[in-house]
Parts: structure tokens; C-alpha cells; sequence
């Protein structure tokens, strides 16, 4: 890369060519202020934050767009700098409601920030303030536009992270607003909740929908049986919410807080996780056994599952009949559970800490009741259960480290590995690699399946076949793979695809890293998070999802073998064809 | 060839079509072929003449008689009379404002006599749906000239030397705007030509579109051969369906005569065009949203650099100019860089043309040479202030533009005079106003209109238009305080600087021209709750002159709200509580008794 010498505020930086003034003033050590701007997804020069003077220039120019160029000299402090950022600032705050208090982003918003840093303590101009309905028509989130900025930063994940695009810019001047399609509700499109809109929102304009209320009314019932099951990524980043540096561990912590907070069992979603690679890795090995529909697609993630649903529903057929780890879990809980503790199913109130936002919605899927229940009653992300945690007062980092409860708490590293992309194919190909060969596996980390590569092949030789697989997260990325296999050029046997980029640990309910904590991180933060999950992985003395004995347990005692009756009721569902459009009335 | 006796000229541009002229042609038509005419006398629809107000006009040849405000049941007399029996029906001429003498010929008329057409030099004068009548006056010669005796460098000099500027608004420099993309590394470019005329008022991109379409296809295949595109797009506007329509003929037609397409004039060169419709956001007239619309999305602007040239339609090098500049173009290259530059003034090249409106007896469409003064375009071509009235203002630029108050009349406008005086070119938008207009109102008028088209991607124009319009709504209400002036100025300076693109960078210009040539009007509005003219209602009190009334009652009776009270034979009073200042009361009275200030 070509370097060019450029001047920020007198300081001269050497920098590539392609920088923007914006990271050249960061290598000068000056972290211009930014709203609109969110490293590697939205750069459009919009919210006019981050506004510089160039020597020369006529305007003031915003320094997340204005590239760099050799002699450049900017000047990012000067009263005309002040005057405008304060202003543009102090307008934005104009039209925001300004109920930080009752706020579920406050001290979290890059607004409130924002107006910390530039100094603002009076907002001179006032005047009408939008009144826009809140959407809350989804299972999973809820958008306010009066909140809203229109950084279009949630335009900028679903159009190109996402490839969805259900949001987008409507309406002009100070009517615009950021919505579906004709103002349509979130539910009525095709939105898969994935929830990355919530991850990069500066404000509290999207959000989920709040089930701690339920989960307090539950744990304060003297009538309820209330268990917890926790998904593998939660532990993962759950401590950033604390104050911990992202990518630490809080597995123990995390238990003894659950227990704190009044559940009766803790259990763990890794339990499922295991249990999902037996059915789904029979399902494969029966799929290639018998000529079945292939490639066989992985149905953990709902976000996903929603997406095929809406724009590939001719390929639903290609999708796992597994339930997803949660809703194994959902049904288990009311079934298995209830029977070998002796309990009335009626009372076991069933809650899952997830680190995703469409996880509500598939608890809430009409199918979901095999138990005769409502399976999974609640769903919290886990941003939910960290306020969960600090209502309580719950000195969270000083809390011991305690273990899951038994049996369902029982589970291995590769029920643990679900929580990055890649890790369902690395914990299915464990499995069925020694099912197969009946060989031990010398090694087992499949480190091509690993990484944050948005699409990632591999193949493995199971007793002279070649079994060849391929790994997709993030949406887009999925939409690339799925046309393959549409048209019939994909010749792959089994596809993990996660709606969420990184997989779990990046999902639409985890702790939310702000534009500058993102910018700090040298190069993903979601790296630093499926770190933590594969070095706990790799410590775990369990590792393959058919060792694990409570899992062996439950198909002796209950469950009969992989794919048999009661699995194919209790663990097994189908899918549901979605017009990517709302249905038009006929009148 | 079949030979004509008489031309008759009839205007299908959009003004006088909407006030019926296509069926003034259809009973002449009729008139010409009952008295068997046919062999002699020819109908001919043309572009616009730019005197709209006095649509339908028609134009009878040899004579050059002008006819104006031509009624369909006109038809008959004039075939008779004029085509007929050679005797001019005067009652249809044109007689000048002042002098009210009528004049016949059309080149004698004021309003004509002072422009100089080089733009809209087809405009009236050929059937813009015939290529043939295009050429017959020249008409892709220009192309011809260059695809056999110039290289493209020597296309560029030519423009770059004849000082031709941006048409549309800006005044960029046109030659330098090709030669940037021009100099662009890249094997795709695209042409585009800006006809998403939004600027209330202004229609000088349609009367060229509707009047001489074959002008902008010419130029953009030379443009397209100077920079090196093979593919066109002309982004027009959905409410131009006229001009449209005949776009879409005349490409057709150059396509057949192999002046379009593969291998034009024999030469080793491709250009096509298609036609892009705009949904009527006025912010895409902003280059970038309007490629950006283009490309298919919502038509929001883009931060630049990097600039179209470098990276325009679909991120290839675009070069991108507006109707009217397009129109210069084919002339210059015919009649070369030093006659051009010879028109204007020393930085502002050529002629401008101008969409006068407002408080003028004479509106319509006007080119004139740049440089020409603003007491000749509103006294000499437009006819002065109607009803005696003062003349107080002149706004030109539209929405983006400011107001020039009359002590600065002899002006000479070009773009560097109209920035200078905190104005602007824009696309020519020119607005008179005399002393019964409210600059505060004109200018909330103008902000409302910025405010309700912000594409709302910016903050400083999605809210800060916003919050000015609030305070100037304030203001004309009588409900001002001496800080709103403070923080109308600290709203504009923010929203000139910290803006996106050039609809919010330029919106508060409006505020800030009458800021500063009308401060007193404000401060009126502000300090003493007065309308010095007598627009703002909320500022206005009627009352009843004592002197004058004689009590007969009339104003009581119509007086919706019962505000009017009194005695038979003295006079009655207005209870300014009540009055919802309706003004049926000053209608009614006879004796001119009701007076509000």
C-alpha cells in the first residue's frame, strides 16, 4: 500500500493511501467523534458528526468519507469545527425525546455520549418533536422511530451485512424515517429478527421485546418450577456487560448468578447442543445412506431459518427437521425432565438466556409444543439477563464460579463450539467421523470450518467417502451459498449456516460493542469473543457430543436411539413457506 | 417537396398546450381544409416561446404576425381573415404594457427584442418531433464536425476555451467538468444529462426538451465521444410527460438515421441513450442522488469526493451536465470558442436563460446575454410591475437562491455578481416582487419548500431546515423574540457548513439574503408585531375609519364572526378580539371606510 504524508491539526501522520481523514486522525491520537459511522459497516458521511476543515476546502467536509491524499492538512478542533458538531448534535437532540432515565440505553448511548463530549448543556433550538407509533408487532423486537438518528447504521447491516433489506429510508425532510417498506409492520415482512439492527444502534430505536418482567413474575411464583437453560455463546460475552474485556470467559459466574437470581435448575443449552449433533448426524448419515435430500442444511439458528423460510421456502426440504438446541431443550424440560423429577409439567416455567433476538419468535412458533406446553415460555438475550443481574444488586464479578445443575447441565466442548460459526459442522464432524469409522479422531480441531470467513468449505474422508462441507454466517453470505444450491452448483453433503456473522457470539441479542470500541479493536471484535469459546472448548474433558453420558442416559432411559419414534415427535419439527411480502387483502 | 404559401406556428410546449392550443391547431387545421387551403397553408406545433402568460401563441409566416391568447374558437376568424383575405386580425395582437400599442411583428415586440436565443434557439422555430427539421437548421452537424475533423482533445479545448459553465446551478466550469472525466482511467463512462428540473418556477429544462429534444441528444453523443461513454441517460423528471414523449421520438429517430447506435456517421464510435424517469424529488437534481436514483435507490445524495467524474453511475467516470448546458454545446462547436466567449462577461460566458415570474407584466421564458442588467430583463423585457406598483425585490435561484433588493436593479447578473451578493444563478428561477410582498414571508416560503424536500439523510437540513422554518413561522405570527434573528443565523451558518449536499448547503440562503438586505422587516415583525406590507394576517388589525364611514351597516351583516358592531348612521367599530382579519368587511364597503395595517 502506497503511504502519504498528511497533517491533522499540525501533527504529521504517515498513513496508506486509502485511509480516511478519520483513521488518519486516529493514528495521530485524535478520536474524532462519530455517529453515523460503524468501522467495516456504515461509512456514508451522513450524520455530519465527524466534520473537519481541510486547508483549501469549501464546506467542512465529514472525515469518515474524505479520503486521505498526499499534503493533506485538517484541522479537526477549530471554532468552526466546534460550532457545527455542537449544533448538528444539539439538533438531532432537538428531535430525540429525551427520556434518558426510563431509557434502557442509558450510559449505554452514543447519543448521551456524544453530548457529553462536545459539551452540550442547552439545546437552543426547540421546536416540534416526531411522533411516530412504535412498532411492536414482532415476537422479537420493537423499533421506536422518535428515537431513531437516521444513521441508517441499521440500513447499512441489513442491506449489506445482512442482504435482507427490510429497512431502509422513508418519508422526506423531518418526516423521514427508517422503516420497511410502506411503513409495513415487522411482522407482516420479511424480517428474520436476527436483531443486528439492535447490535448497531447508538440509541434505543430498535430493541428487543422485554421478557424480564415475565421471567421476574415466574421466578417470584411460589407455584413455578422455574429452570434456566443458557445458550453456548452467552458465556462467552455475557462479562462484557460487566466490565470485562470481550472475549472472557464467566461460564461459572454466569451460573452462580443464575442461581442467585432465584431459578430452581441451571442447566445448560450445550446439553441440547449434544444432543442435536446425534439426531442431525444420524439425519445426515441417513440422508447419504438412502439418497436423501442433500445437501442437509443445519436448522439451529431461527434467524436463518426464518430467512429460508421467506426467500428460498422451494428449499425447505434441505433443512434439518431438528428442533434448534433451545427447543430440544424446551421439550425435554416439560417431558424428561418432569418425569424423572416427578413434577406436574404444568409448573415448570422453562426460560432460555440466548444471545439472539429471533429465538423469541421461535419459542413463540405455534409448532413449539410438543410437550403439551408451550415449551420455552421465555427468552431472554443477554442483555436482558445482565439487567436481570444488576436489578438484583448482584456483584457479578465477585461471584464464585459454580457448576450447572445435573443432568441437563451436562454437556460437552462440542455442544459448547455451536456458539461460533463453524462450530455445529466442527461438533457434528467429531461425531460422525468416529460413528462412521469407528476410529478416534487423532485430532479435534477442524480449523478450516474455524475463522470469520464468510463462506468456508472443507472435506473429510469418512471410511472412503468423501463427505464435503461448507460453513455460512451472516445472511448474505448464506444468500450466496443458498443460490448454489438452487441452481445445482453446490455439491456440498452438509451446510452450517448462522444468521448472525461470527455465528452466535455475534447474535442479535449479545452485549453491544459501540462504534468506538469497535474502532479500538484491531481488526473483529467477534474474533475475540469464538476465542474464548474454542479455549474453553479445548480445556473441556468431554469434547465429542456421543461421550457425553447424561446425553447417553437420555436415550437409554428415555429417548430409545437417534431418529427413533419419541425423538421424531419430541425433538423433530417442520417448516413454514413466507411470502417475502406482506399478504395483500383480496378486497 | 410540397411549398407552402404561409407557415402557421402554433406552440405545443406544455403552457399553452394546458390552455387548449392543441385545439386552436386542430380548428385551424379544420378552418385551412373547409376554405381547401391545404395545398397552401401549413400548421406547424412547436416548442416554446417563452411568452407563456399569453398562451396559446401562435406565429403566422411569412409575415411574422404573433397572435396571443388564442382562443380554439379564434381558429376560424384567422384562417378567414388572415390566410384568407391577408387582413390581420388585431384584436389578437400583442400590445405592450405601458405603451398599450399593438405590435404585429414578432420581432418587434419587447419582450423578444432584447434576448439573444442560443439555448432555445430551436424553441418555437422547428417541429421538435421532426429530425429532419432539426437538421435542417444544422441540427448534428456539430456531431458531424467532430467525429470527422476533431480529436477528442481538441473537443475539450473547444469547450474549456468558450468559458460555457454549469447551467444547472453550481456554474462549474463545463470543459474542465470533461476534461476531468475525460482524464478518468476507465474502459466504461457513462453521459448523463440532468433534466430533474425542480426549482419552483423554473421550466427553461422543459421548454428545451419539449422544443429542440434533438439539441441534447447531439451534444450528448459529442460529449460522449469527447470523454470516451458509449452509453447515455437523460434523468427526466415524471411530471414532463410532453417532454418525455418527445425525447423518446427523437431518440428513435436519430437511432434510425444511424445517428445514435453502432458505428455513427460511419465512424468508429457507439453512443445510446435511455431515459431515466425521476419521482419528483426535487434532491435529485443533486448530481450524486440523481445518479444514486439512477442506480435504482432512494435518490439520496453521496458524500464527494469522490466526484462523479472519478466515480459517478454504477462508481464508473461520469460526466454529468445540465439540460441547458447541453443546448450551448452543438453552437459552440459550430460557431467556435471566440464567438461564444465573445457573449457575457468576463468569468460568466454566453447567454443564461431565465423563468420570469412574480410581480411582472411580462412572464415567461427569456435567454439573454450573461451580463445583461436586472432593470432590463424586469423593465425592458418584462414590462415592468404591474398596477403601478414599486418594485422591491428580485429573487433569483430559486429556493437556493437569495433576493437582490432594488437599490442593486443594474446589476449585471452573472454568477460571480449573484454570489457576491448572497444569491446565486441556480438554474434561473427569477421572482419580482413589489412592495405588497413580505420578504419574511417570501423567505419562510421558500424555506418551507427546502424543509418538506430535504432528503432527510443529514441532520443540519432533515431538522435544522425544520427549526428555522419554526422560528420564521414564530416570527410572521408575531410571536418572535429579538434572539430568534441570533439563532436564524447560528441555524443558517450550520446548515450552509455542516450540510451533505448542496440542497441543505444552500437552503438557508433565502433567510439569509433578507437577513441582510430586510433586517427592518424582521425586526417589524419582531420589536412592533407589524407586516410592514401587509401580508402576515396574524400581525394585521382592521379598523373602521371614522371620517369615512357612514354607517350604513353592511360590514356588520357580512361580518362572519359578529366582530362588527354600531349604530345606524355613525360609525362602527371592529372589536380586534373577535376579528379573524376574513377581510369580507373591506370587500364590502362602499366607502373604503375598513383599512387593515
Amino acid at each position: 500500500m502506497e503511504m502519504v504524508n498528511v497533517t491533522i491539526d499540525g501533527h504529521k501522520v504517515m498513513v496508506p493511501n486509502n485511509y480516511t481523514v478519520l483513521e488518519a486522525a486516529q493514528k495521530a491520537g485524535i478520536n474524532i467523534p462519530t455517529l453515523c459511522y460503524l468501522k467495516d459497516i456504515n461509512k456514508i458521511g451522513a450524520c455530519r458528526v465527524c466534520l473537519v476543515e481541510i486547508k483549501g476546502g469549501r464546506a467542512l467536509q465529514a472525515s469518515c468519507v474524505y479520503p486521505v491524499s498526499e499534503g493533506l492538512e485538517v484541522y479537526t478542533n477549530t471554532p468552526a469545527v466546534r460550532e457545527a458538531r455542537k449544533a448538528v448534535v444539539e439538533l438531532l437532540i432537538s428531535n430525540h425525546p429525551q427520556d434518558c432515565l426510563k431509557c434502557s440505553r442509558n450510559q449505554k448511548c452514543e447519543l448521551q455520549d456524544l453530548a457529553k463530549k462536545l459539551g452540550i448543556n442547552d439545546i437552543r433550538f426547540q421546536g416540534a418533536i416526531s411522533t411516530f407509533k412504535t412498532d411492536k408487532s414482532s415476537k422479537s423486537l420493537e423499533r421506536n422511530p422518535d428515537k431513531c438518528v437516521l444513521c441508517r447504521r441499521c440500513v447499512a447491516v441489513c442491506n449489506n451485512v445482512q442482504g435482507v433489506s427490510v429497512l431502509n429510508a422513508m418519508n422526506r425532510g423531518f418526516d423521514t424515517i427508517v422503516a420497511p417498506a410502506f411503513d409495513h409492520p415487522l411482522d407482516s415482512v420479511n424480517c428474520t429478527l436476527c436483531g443486528q439492527c439492535i447490535n448497531v444502534c447508538p440509541v434505543e430505536a430498535i430493541k428487543e421485546k422485554d421478557h424480564i418482567e415475565i421471567v421476574w413474575d415466574a421466578l417470584g411464583d411460589p407455584e413455578k418450577h422455574v429452570v434456566v437453560q443458557t445458550a453456548p455463546a452467552v458465556r462467552a460475552v455475557l462479562g462484557e456487560e460487566f466490565g470485562l474485556p470481550i472475549g472472557t470467559s464467566v461460564t461459572g459466574k454466569m451460573v452462580a448468578a443464575l442461581r442467585r437470581l432465584g431459578f430452581t435448575k441451571i442447566f445448560d443449552t450445550d446439553f441440547t447442543a449434544d444432543l442435536t449433533i446425534m439426531e442431525e448426524g444420524h439425519e445426515l448419515l441417513a440422508r447419504i445412506k438412502n439418497s436423501g435430500k442433500l445437501p442437509l442444511i443445519t436448522s439451529c439458528s431461527p434467524g436463518w431459518i426464518k430467512y429460508c423460510e421467506h426467500h428460498f421456502p422451494e428449499l425447505l426440504e434441505n433443512l434439518s427437521t431438528c428442533k434448534s438446541p433451545q427447543q430440544m431443550f424446551g421439550t425435554l424440560a416439560k417431558t424428561y425432565y418432569a418425569e424423572i423429577e416427578g413434577i406436574d409439567p404444568a409448573k415448570i416455567f422453562s426460560v432460555s438466556v440466548m444471545p439472539c433476538t429471533a429465538k423469541k419468535f421461535e419459542a413463540d412458533r405455534p409448532e413449539m409444543n410438543d410437550s403439551g406446553y408451550q415449551d420455552v415460555d421465555a427468552v431472554l438475550t443477554v442483555r436482558e439477563l445482565a439487567r436481570m443481574i444488576k436489578q438484583a444488586g448482584i456483584d457479578f464479578n465477585n461471584l464464585p464460579d459454580e457448576k450447572f445443575d445435573l443432568p441437563m447441565g451436562m454437556a460437552t466442548g462440542a455442544g459448547l463450539i455451536f456458539g461460533a460459526t463453524g462450530g455445529v459442522m466442527e461438533a457434528a464432524l467429531r461425531t460422525v467421523y468416529e460413528v462412521v469409522t469407528g476410529e478416534t479422531l487423532s485430532k479435534l480441531d477442524f480449523e478450516e470450518v474455524r475463522g470469520l470467513e464468510g463462506i468456508k468449505e472443507a472435506k473429510v474422508d469418512l471410511n472412503g467417502t468423501e463427505v464435503k462441507v461448507a460453513v455460512a454466517h451472516g445472511l448474505a453470505n448464506a444468500k450466496k451459498i443458498m443460490e448454489k444450491v438452487k441452481d445445482g452448483t453446490a455439491d456440498y453433503h452438509f451446510i452450517e449456516i448462522m444468521a448472525c456473522p461470527g455465528g452466535c457470539i455475534g447474535g442479535g441479542g449479545t452485549p453491544i460493542v459501540d462504534a468506538l470500541e469497535r474502532t479500538k479493536i484491531d481488526g473483529d471484535y467477534r474474533k475475540l469473543r469464538i476465542k474464548a469459546i474454542y479455549s474453553e472448548d479445548a480445556q473441556l474433558p468431554l469434547r465429542k457430543s456421543h461421550e457425553n453420558p447424561a446425553v447417553k442416559k437420555l436415550y437409554e432411559e428415555y429417548l430409545g436411539q437417534p431418529l427413533g419414534e419419541k425423538s421424531h415427535h419430541l425433538l423433530h419439527t417442520h417448516y413454514t413457506k413466507r411470502s417475502k411480502y406482506p399478504e395483500v387483502n383480496g378486497n | 417537396m410540397d411549398l407552402y404559401r404561409s407557415h402557421i406556428l402554433v406552440c405545443a410546449g406544455t403552457g399553452c398546450t394546458s390552455s387548449a392550443s392543441m385545439e386552436v391547431r386542430d380548428n385551424l387545421k379544420k378552418e385551412i381544409s373547409r376554405l381547401k387551403l391545404d395545398k397552401e397553408v401549413m400548421v406547424v406545433e412547436t416548442g416554446c416561446f417563452g411568452f407563456c402568460n399569453l398562451g396559446p401563441i401562435m406565429v403566422v409566416y411569412p409575415e411574422g404576425t404573433f397572435y396571443c391568447q388564442v382562443k380554439p374558437e379564434d381558429a376560424k376568424e384567422i384562417v378567414e381573415e388572415h390566410l384568407l383575405k391577408g387582413r390581420i386580425v388585431s384584436r389578437l395582437l400583442y400590445s405592450e404594457p405601458e405603451s398599450e400599442i399593438k405590435v404585429s411583428d414578432f420581432d418587434k415586440i419587447e419582450f423578444f427584442n432584447h434576448q439573444k436565443r442560443i439555448a432555445l434557439r430551436n424553441c418555437g422555430v422547428i417541429n421538435p418531433e421532426k429530425i429532419e427539421e432539426y437538421i435542417a437548421h444544422d441540427g448534428y452537424f456539430a456531431l458531424a464536425k467532430v467525429l470527422n475533423e476533431m480529436t477528442r482533445e481538441e473537443v475539450i479545448d473547444v469547450i474549456k476555451k468558450s468559458g460555457l459553465r454549469g447551467r444547472g446551478g453550481g456554474g462549474f466550469p463545463t470543459g474542465l467538468k470533461w476534461e476531468f472525466a475525460y482524464k478518468t482511467p476507465g474502459t466504461v463512462k457513462y453521459v448523463v444529462c440532468n433534466a430533474d428540473e425542480g426549482d419552483p418556477g423554473a421550466f427553461m429544462d422543459r421548454s428545451v426538451l419539449e422544443g429542440d429534444p434533438h439539441s441534447i441528444i447531439e451534444a450528448m453523443a459529442i460529449a460522449g465521444y469527447a470523454i470516451g461513454a458509449e452509453q447515455g441517460y437523460i434523468y427526466v423528471r415524471a411530471e414532463y410527460p410532453i417532454a418525455v414523449n418527445r425525447l423518446e421520438i427523437a431518440i428513435a429517430q436519430a437511432r434510425e438515421l444511424g445517428l445514435l447506435g453502432k458505428n455513427i456517421l460511419g465512424k468508429d464510435f457507439n453512443f445510446d441513450l435511455d431515459i431515466r424517469l425521476g419521482a419528483g424529488a426535487f434532491v435529485c437534481g443533486e448530481e450524486t442522488a440523481l445518479l444514486t436514483s439512477i442506480e435504482g435507490h432512494r435518490g439520496e445524495p453521496r458524500p464527494r469526493p469522490p466526484f462523479p467524474a472519478v466515480e459517478g453511475l454504477w462508481r464508473k467516470p461520469t460526466l454529468l451536465n445540465n439540460v441547458e448546458t447541453y443546448a450551448n454545446i452543438p453552437a459552440i462547436i459550430l460557431n467556435g470558442a471566440d464567438w461564444f466567449s465573445s457573449i457575457g462577461t468576463e468569468k460568466s460566458k454566453g447567454t443564461k436563460v431565465f423563468a420570469l415570474a412574480g410581480k411582472i407584466n411580462n412572464t415567461g421564458l427569456i435567454e439573454v446575454p450573461m451580463g445583461t442588467s436586472l432593470r432590463t430583463i424586469i423593465y425592458d423585457i418584462g414590462g415592468g410591475i404591474p398596477n403601478g406598483k414599486k418594485f422591491k425585490a428580485a429573487q433569483t435561484g430559486g429556493p437556493s437562491g437569495g433576493c437582490i433588493p432594488a437599490h442593486l436593479i443594474d446589476t449585471e447578473i452573472d454568477y460571480d455578481n449573484l454570489i457576491a451578493l448572497g444569491s446565486m444563478m441556480g438554474s434561473g428561477g427569477l421572482i419580482v416582487m413589489d412592495e405588497t410582498d413580505c420578504m419574511v414571508d417570501i423567505a419562510k416560503f421558500f424555506l418551507e419548500f427546502t424543509q418538506e424536500e430535504s432528503c432527510g439523510k443529514c441532520p443540519p437540513c432533515r431538522i435544522g431546515t425544520k427549526r428555522m422554518l419554526e422560528i420564521l413561522e414564530k416570527i410572521t405570527q408575531g410571536k418572535g423574540v429579538p434572539e430568534d434573528i441570533d439563532n436564524l443565523e447560528t441555524l443558517a451558518r450550520t446548515i450552509k457548513n455542516a450540510s451533505l449536499c448542496g440542497l441543505g448547503q444552500t437552503a438557508p440562503n433565502p433567510v439569509l439574503s433578507t437577513l441582510k438586505y430586510f433586517r427592518d422587516e424582521y425586526e417589524a415583525h419582531i420589536n412592533d408585531k407589524k407586516c410592514p406590507a401587509g401580508v402576515c394576517q396574524a400581525l394585521l388589525t382592521f379598523y373602521v375609519i371614522a371620517e369615512k364611514c357612514k354607517g350604513c351597516g353592511i360590514c356588520a351583516r357580512v361580518c362572519p364572526v359578529a366582530a362588527i358592531s354600531g349604530k345606524p348612521k355613525e360609525p362602527y367599530v371592529i372589536d380586534s378580539e373577535k376579528c379573524i382579519k376574513c377581510g369580507a368587511c373591506i370587500e364590502k364597503c362602499k366607502f373604503g371606510a375598513i383599512v387593515k395595517m
